[in-house]
C-alpha cells in the first residue's frame, strides 16, 4: 500500500498548490478583465488587422484559393497609397481546407488570439455557418460572407453578418425569367448540387418557371465525380434547356459528358459555375463546348479590357499580386477589398466595431458592381441582382440589362442605373 | 490471428499481458486511477485560468479528440482491430447531440443538466451503431476489416445529405448550448466553461478505460489480440470480445464527437469525412499504439501540428506568388514528413520514444547510486 | 432498356479503371502485406509529370509513356526511400508511412502546380457512337478497355511465365527460403512496387480525363472505390481484383441512375457486407484463408 499513500500525499500537495494558484488567478482575472475604453481589438492607429478563412488547400481550393490573395493584393495596394484614414490593413488568411472543423479553429484563433477587427469574406455555407454564433458572441464584425446561402440575411438573429453574393434564390428567378422570356415552350430541366445551393437555386427557378415548369430535377453529390446517371435522364426526357446550379468543376463535367452522349441543351448556369476562364481551362480542348453557354454575374467581366474597374484591378494584380492569372475570382477578391475599404472610410477615423457595422447597414455603396448591394438596417443581404452573360466566340461577354430581384415573390425588374467609374487613383473616396 | 497482433513492442506486451502474478498494488487500482484523475482535474482547472481563451478552446479540442483516440487505441492496439470508420462514429454522438439539444431548445426546455442528457444520448446511440458495425467486425480481419470501416467512413457523412429533412445536408445543424451558469460571474469566459465541460467528460472516459484496461476484460481484449486460438482454448469468447471492444470504443468515440458539436456549436458532415478518420488512427499510432497515455500525445498532436507549422510558415517572408503557393501546403507538408520520420524514427510512438528515454535515464541514474 | 444497357456500358468503362487500381493494390498486398494508401497520390504525382511532358513537347503519347516510367521509378524510390525503414513488426506502421506520404505528396504538387484543376487530354474522341440510336461505347471507353487487358495480360504473363516473376513470387511467399536460394529479396519487393505504382499510374492517366481533371486530389475518391474493389475480391487475388473493379463500377453506375448518386457510398457499403458476410476474405478468397 506504500505507493499508493506516496501518490495521494504527493497528489494532495500539487491539489493544494494548484487550488492557491487559482485562487489568485481567479482574483487577478475578475480585477483586470473589463473593457477598456477606446481600446478596439485590431485596430491601432497604424494598422487594422482583418482575418479570413478560405479553402487554400483541397479538392474545394480549385479557383476559390485566389480570392484572398486578390483582396489582400489591393489592401497592399490601398497601403501603398497612405492606407485608411492613416491606418494600413493588414489581412491574415487562414486555411480551413472548406472543412467545418478546422474552420472553428482558425476562426477562433483569429478572433481570440489575433485580436481580429473583423472577419472578411469567410468562404463557403458549411464552413461559415458554424461560425455564426461564435462571431456574434464575440461582437466580432462578419462581413461580406462569400457564398449566396440566405443565412447571412438574418439581422435580428446575427446583426453583425453581412452577405456578398446574391443569393442563389434570386439568382434562379433572374435565370428563369429569362428562360421563360426568350425561350417559352421549350422543355426546361435542373441539376443542382444536393445542398443549400441547389435548394435555393431551384427554389428560385420554380417561383417563376412553377413547379410543373421544370420537367425533370437530378442533383450530384461532390463525392460522386460521375454525372453520365443524371445528363443520360435530361437526354431520356428530352430536355431543350438545363439550368445548373454547379460549381465549376461540376459545370464542365456536365457540359462534356453530355456532348460524351451526344446531348446539346441550352445551358444556363448559376454565377458560381460559370466562370469562362475556369471552365475553359478544365475542358481544354473540349472548351468550344461552352459555346453558347448563358450564365449570371454581377461584377465586371475579366475579359472586359475596356472597363475601368477591370484596368484597375489588372494594374494592382500586376503590382501586388505577383500577376497572378487574372480571372472572375480575382475581380472578385478585389471587389470585396473595394468595398471593405468604402465601410471603414465610412465608419470614420474613430474605428470601432459598432461603427463599421453601423456604416455597412446604411448601405448606399457603389462600387464595381452592376446591381445595388442591398445593405439597409433589415436587410444584410449583398448584391440584389444579376447581369446574363453569354459566351459567344470563346469570349464570355454580358448583354442586355441588368436585373434584380428579391427572393420572395417580386417581380424581375430591370435595373437601370448607369456603373460609377472607379476614382482616379483607385482608392475609395470618404463619403 | 490478427493482422494487429504484434502491435504493440513486446516489452509492453510482457507486462501488461495476462497472468500478473499478485501485484501488491492490484487492490489499490481504482483508487490509484482515482488520485491521478483528481490531480490531473486540478491541474486542468489551474490551466483553465493560466492560458487565454483561445488556448482553453484548443485545450478542450484536444480533450475532445482524446476521447475518440483513447478509445481507438484501446481498439486498435489492445484488441488488434483496425478501425478507419471512426470518425463516422463521432459523427454520430456530434449528431446525436445536436438533435437532442435543437428538441430540447425546440420544446422550450433549457438547463444545464439538459446537456448531460444529451451527451448520455449521444453515447448510447454510438453504442448501438457501434454494435451493428462490432458484429460485422468481429467476423473480418485485417485489411477486410479495414475495408470496411473505411465504407462506414464514407457512407455515414452522406447519409446526412441523403436524409436532409433530418440533417439539413451538408450545411449541418447548430447546436444549442447554455452559456456558463451566472454563479461563475457575468464575465466568466465561454471558451473556460467549454473546456470545464469537455475536461470533466474525457477525464470520466479515461478513468474507466484505465480501468477496463486493467480489468479482467483488458486482459481477455489483449488475449485475443496476441493469439486468439489461444484465447479460445483459454475460454475466451473471442467474437463476444471483440464486440464488446468496438463498443466500449464506439461510446468513447461517440463522446468525444458530441463534445465537438457542444465546443464548435454546431455539426457539420464535412467535420467528420474520411480525413478525420485517418488523422484519429495517424494519431494513435504516432501517440503510441496502445497506451493510453500515447492516445494523449496522438489527441495534442491532431490539434497542436497544424496551428505549429502555420506559425512556422508564418515567420517566413515571401513574394506574393510563392505565398500564394505555399500557403496552406507548406504546413501539410511538414505534417506529412513528421508523420513519416516519427515513424521511422520511432515506431513505438512518441509515448513509446518517452518511456525508453525515462527507462535510460533511470538506469544511469540508479547506476550512479549504487 | 437502353438506359439499362447504357449505365452497364458507362459503368463497365470505369470499373476497369477500378479494377486497374485495384490490381496495383493487390500486386503490393502480395508482395509487402503493406495496404498502399499512398498509391492515389503516386498516381497523380505521375499524372502530373505527363501533364508537364505533355505540355512542354505537345505530345500525348510521349507524356503517357513517361507517365508510366515516372509511376515505375516513384513505386521503387518510395520502396527504396522509405518503406524498407520502416518498422514492419506493426501492420500499421507502413498505413500511416503512407498516409504520410499522401499529407507530403498532394502538399508537394499543390506548391508546385497550384490547386487548379488542370485540362486532361484524351488520346481519342469521348464522343460515344450510336448504335440503333442509342449511345454505346466511345472510342476512349475502347481505349481504356485495351490499355487495361494488354497491362493484366502482360502481368499474367510476367508472373506466370517469366523467371523474374517466379523469384518475385517466391520472394513474396517465402523470402528467407528464397534469400537461401538466392533470390534478391529486397531487389524483388522493390520490383513489385514499381510494377504496382507503374500499373497505378496508368490508372490514373486513364480515369483523370474522365474527372474534374487533374488535380492534387484527383485519385481520392478512386482509391476509396477501389480500395473496395480489392476488398470484395479479395486481395491476394488478382483475378479477385479484376472481378471486383467491374462490379463496384457497375453497381455504382446502377445506384446512382436509378436511385440516386447521393446513394452511392451506402451501396458500396452494403455490397462489401454482403460480399465480406458470406466471405470474409473476399470472394476469390482460398477457401482456407484463416489459419486457425
Amino acid at each position: 500500500m506504500f505507493p499508493m499513500h506516496r501518490t495521494a500525499r504527493r497528489g494532495l500537495v500539487i491539489a493544494s498548490t494548484i487550488a492557491l494558484l487559482i485562487a489568485t488567478a481567479a482574483c487577478g482575472d475578475d480585477g483586470g478583465s473589463g473593457p477598456s475604453r477606446g481600446n478596439v481589438p485590431g485596430v491601432t492607429d497604424t494598422e487594422i488587422l482583418v482575418g479570413t478563412h478560405m479553402p487554400l488547400t483541397g479538392p474545394a481550393a480549385a479557383g476559390y484559393s485566389k480570392i484572398a490573395p486578390a483582396t489582400k493584393a489591393y489592401f497592399d495596394y490601398v497601403n501603398a497609397n497612405g492606407g485608411v484614414h492613416g491606418r494600413k490593413i493588414n489581412y491574415r488568411i487562414m486555411d480551413d481546407g472548406y472543412n467545418p472543423a478546422n474552420t472553428q479553429q482558425v476562426v477562433r484563433q483569429l478572433v481570440l488570439q489575433d485580436k481580429v477587427f473583423a472577419i472578411l469574406n469567410g468562404l463557403g455555407t458549411p464552413t461559415h455557418t458554424g461560425v455564426l454564433d461564435f462571431l456574434k458572441t464575440n461582437r466580432v464584425p462578419d462581413l461580406f460572407v462569400a457564398s449566396g446561402s440566405r443565412s447571412w440575411d438574418q439581422p435580428d438573429k446575427y446583426p453583425g453578418t453581412f452577405g456578398f453574393n446574391p443569393d442563389y434564390t434570386v439568382e434562379g428567378k433572374i435565370l428563369a425569367q429569362h428562360v421563360k422570356t426568350t425561350m417559352p415552350g421549350r422543355k426546361v430541366c435542373f441539376l443542382g448540387q444536393d445542398d443549400d445551393f441547389g435548394r435555393d437555386s431551384l427554389a428560385g427557378v420554380e417561383k417563376i418557371l412553377g413547379a410543373a415548369g421544370v420537367a425533370v430535377k437530378q442533383t450530384y453529390v461532390t463525392s460522386n465525380t460521375n454525372v453520365a446517371p443524371q445528363i443520360g435522364a435530361f437526354k431520356a426526357a428530352g430536355c431543350q434547356v438545363v439550368v445548373l446550379a454547379t460549381v465549376p468543376g461540376f459545370t464542365a463535367l456536365s457540359i462534356g459528358t453530355a456532348a460524351r452522349l451526344g446531348f446539346k441543351p441550352q445551358w444556363v448556369v448559376s454565377n458560381v459555375g460559370a466562370d469562362h476562364p475556369t471552365l475553359a481551362k478544365q475542358l481544354g480542348e473540349a472548351a468550344p463546348l461552352l459555346e453558347g453557354m448563358i450564365g449570371g454575374n454581377y461584377l465586371p467581366m475579366q475579359n472586359d479590357a475596356a472597363n475601368p474597374w477591370i484596368q484597375l484591378f489588372t494594374r494592382i494584380n500586376k503590382e501586388h499580386n505577383g500577376n497572378a492569372e487574372f480571372d472572375g475570382n480575382t475581380v472578385y477578391g478585389m471587389s470585396v477589398g473595394y468595398l471593405f475599404v468604402q465601410a471603414l472610410l465610412a465608419a470614420g477615423k474613430d474605428l470601432t466595431r459598432e461603427g463599421v457595422l453601423e456604416a455597412v447597414g446604411k448601405g448606399g455603396f457603389q462600387g464595381p458592381g452592376l446591381v445595388p448591394l442591398r445593405f439597409s438596417a433589415d436587410d444584410h443581404s449583398g448584391y440584389g441582382g444579376e447581369r446574363l452573360t453569354r459566351v459567344s466566340g470563346g469570349v464570355q461577354s454580358y448583354f442586355g440589362p441588368a436585373y434584380e430581384t428579391d427572393e420572395a415573390d417580386g417581380a424581375v425588374n430591370e435595373y437601370t442605373a448607369t456603373p460609377v467609374q472607379p476614382p482616379a487613383n483607385g482608392v475609395p473616396t470618404g463619403s | 490471428m490478427s493482422a494487429t497482433s504484434a502491435a504493440t513492442p513486446p516489452q509492453q506486451r510482457a507486462t501488461g499481458g495476462a497472468g500478473r502474478p499478485a501485484d501488491p498494488r492490484r487492490g489499490s487500482t481504482l483508487l490509484r486511477h482515482l488520485a491521478v484523475a483528481a490531480v490531473a482535474g486540478l491541474l486542468l482547472l489551474g490551466l483553465s485560468y493560466a492560458v487565454e481563451p483561445f488556448r482553453n478552446f484548443q485545450i478542450a479540442t484536444v480533450a475532445a479528440y482524446l476521447c475518440a483516440t483513447a478509445g481507438l487505441t484501446v481498439l486498435t492496439g489492445l484488441n488488434g482491430q483496425l478501425s478507419l470508420g471512426h470518425g463516422a462514429l463521432m459523427a454520430t454522438g456530434a449528431y446525436t447531440v445536436a438533435l437532442c439539444q435543437n428538441a430540447f431548445y425546440d420544446r422550450g426546455a433549457t438547463g444545464g443538466l439538459l446537456l448531460l442528457v444529451s451527451l448520455a444520448a449521444a453515447v448510447v446511440v454510438t453504442v448501438a451503431v457501434g454494435a451493428v458495425v462490432g458484429v460485422a467486425a468481429a467476423r473480418l480481419r485485417g485489411p477486410y476489416l479495414a475495408g470496411v470501416t473505411l465504407a462506414v467512413a464514407v457512407v455515414v457523412p452522406a447519409l446526412t445529405v441523403t436524409f436532409n429533412g433530418v440533417f439539413n445536408g451538408e450545411q449541418g445543424l447548430s447546436v444549442p448550448v447554455e452559456p456558463p451558469p451566472l454563479a461563475l460571474g457575468a464575465y466568466f469566459p465561454y471558451e473556460r466553461w467549454q473546456l470545464w465541460i469537455a475536461g470533466a467528460a474525457t477525464l470520466l472516459t479515461l478513468l474507466l478505460l484505465a480501468n477496463l484496461v486493467r480489468s479482467r476484460y483488458g486482459r481477455t481484449f489483449r488475449a485475443v489480440r496476441d493469439d486468439e486460438v489461444a484465447a479460445r482454448l483459454a475460454g475466451i469468447h473471442v467474437a463476444r470480445t471483440q464486440v464488446l471492444a468496438f463498443v466500449v470504443s464506439a461510446a468513447t468515440a461517440g463522446l468525444g464527437g458530441a463534445l465537438l458539436a457542444v465546443l464548435a456549436q454546431s455539426v457539420s458532415p464535412g467535420a467528420f469525412g474520411l480525413t478525420l478518420s485517418l488523422f484519429l488512427l495517424m494519431a494513435v499510432v504516432i501517440g503510441g499504439l496502445g497506451r493510453l497515455a500515447g492516445a494523449v500525445w496522438g489527441a495534442v498532436l491532431l490539434v497542436a501540428l497544424p496551428d505549429l507549422s502555420h506559425s512556422v510558415t508564418d515567420q517566413l517572408t515571401l513574394s506574393a506568388a510563392a505565398a500564394q503557393r505555399l500557403e496552406g501546403n507548406l504546413p501539410l507538408a511538414i505534417f506529412g514528413i513528421t508523420l513519416v520520420v516519427v515513424m521511422l524514427v520511432a515506431p513505438g510512438g512518441v509515448q513509446g520514444l518517452l518511456s525508453r528515454l525515462g527507462r535510460a535515464l533511470l538506469a544511469r541514474w540508479r547506476a550512479r547510486r549504487s | 432498356m437502353d438506359r439499362f444497357v447504357f449505365l452497364t456500358l458507362d459503368g463497365l468503362s470505369r470499373g476497369a479503371v477500378y479494377a486497374a487500381f485495384a490490381l496495383a493494390l493487390v500486386l503490393i498486398w502480395r508482395a509487402a502485406r503493406v495496404v498502399n494508401f499512398a498509391q492515389g497520390a503516386m498516381a497523380v504525382a505521375a499524372a502530373y509529370v505527363a501533364y508537364s511532358v505533355a505540355s512542354a513537347t505537345g505530345s500525348y503519347w510521349l507524356g503517357f509513356v513517361v507517365a508510366l516510367v515516372a509511376g515505375l521509378a516513384l513505386g521503387a524510390l518510395v520502396d527504396r526511400a522509405v518503406m524498407r525503414y520502416v518498422d514492419h513488426a506493426s501492420p500499421l506502421n507502413p498505413v500511416i508511412v503512407a498516409l504520410g506520404l499522401v499529407l507530403l505528396i498532394q502538399a508537394v504538387l499543390g506548391m508546385v502546380y497550384g490547386s487548379e484543376f488542370r485540362p486532361a487530354e484524351v488520346p481519342f474522341s469521348r464522343g460515344a457512337f450510336t448504335v440503333g440510336g442509342f449511345a454505346v461505347l466511345s472510342p476512349y471507353d475502347l481505349f481504356v478497355f485495351g490499355a487495361v487487358a494488354v497491362v493484366v495480360c502482360a502481368l499474367a504473363w510476367i508472373f506466370a511465365r517469366t523467371a523474374i516473376g517466379l523469384r518475385m513470387r517466391a520472394a513474396a511467399f517465402a523470402p528467407e527460403v528464397s534469400r537461401l536460394l538466392g533470390v534478391n529479396v529486397g531487389g524483388m519487393l522493390t520490383l513489385g512496387w514499381a510494377l504496382a505504382s507503374g500499373v497505378g499510374a496508368l490508372a490514373a492517366m486513364l480515369v483523370i480525363p474522365t474527372e474534374l481533371g487533374l488535380h492534387p486530389h484527383a485519385m481520392d475518391l478512386v482509391f476509396v472505390s477501389s480500395f473496395t474493389a480489392a476488398v470484395v475480391g479479395g486481395l491476394d487475388s488478382p483475378p479477385g481484383a479484376l472481378v471486383g473493379g467491374l462490379v463496384v463500377g457497375l453497381v455504382l453506375s446502377y445506384v446512382s441512375g436509378y436511385a440516386g448518386s447521393d446513394l452511392t457510398p451506402l451501396a458500396v457499403l452494403v455490397l462489401l457486407l454482403a460480399v465480406l458476410l458470406v466471405r470474409p476474405g473476399g470472394l476469390f478468397a482460398p477457401v482456407a484463408a484463416r489459419r486457425v
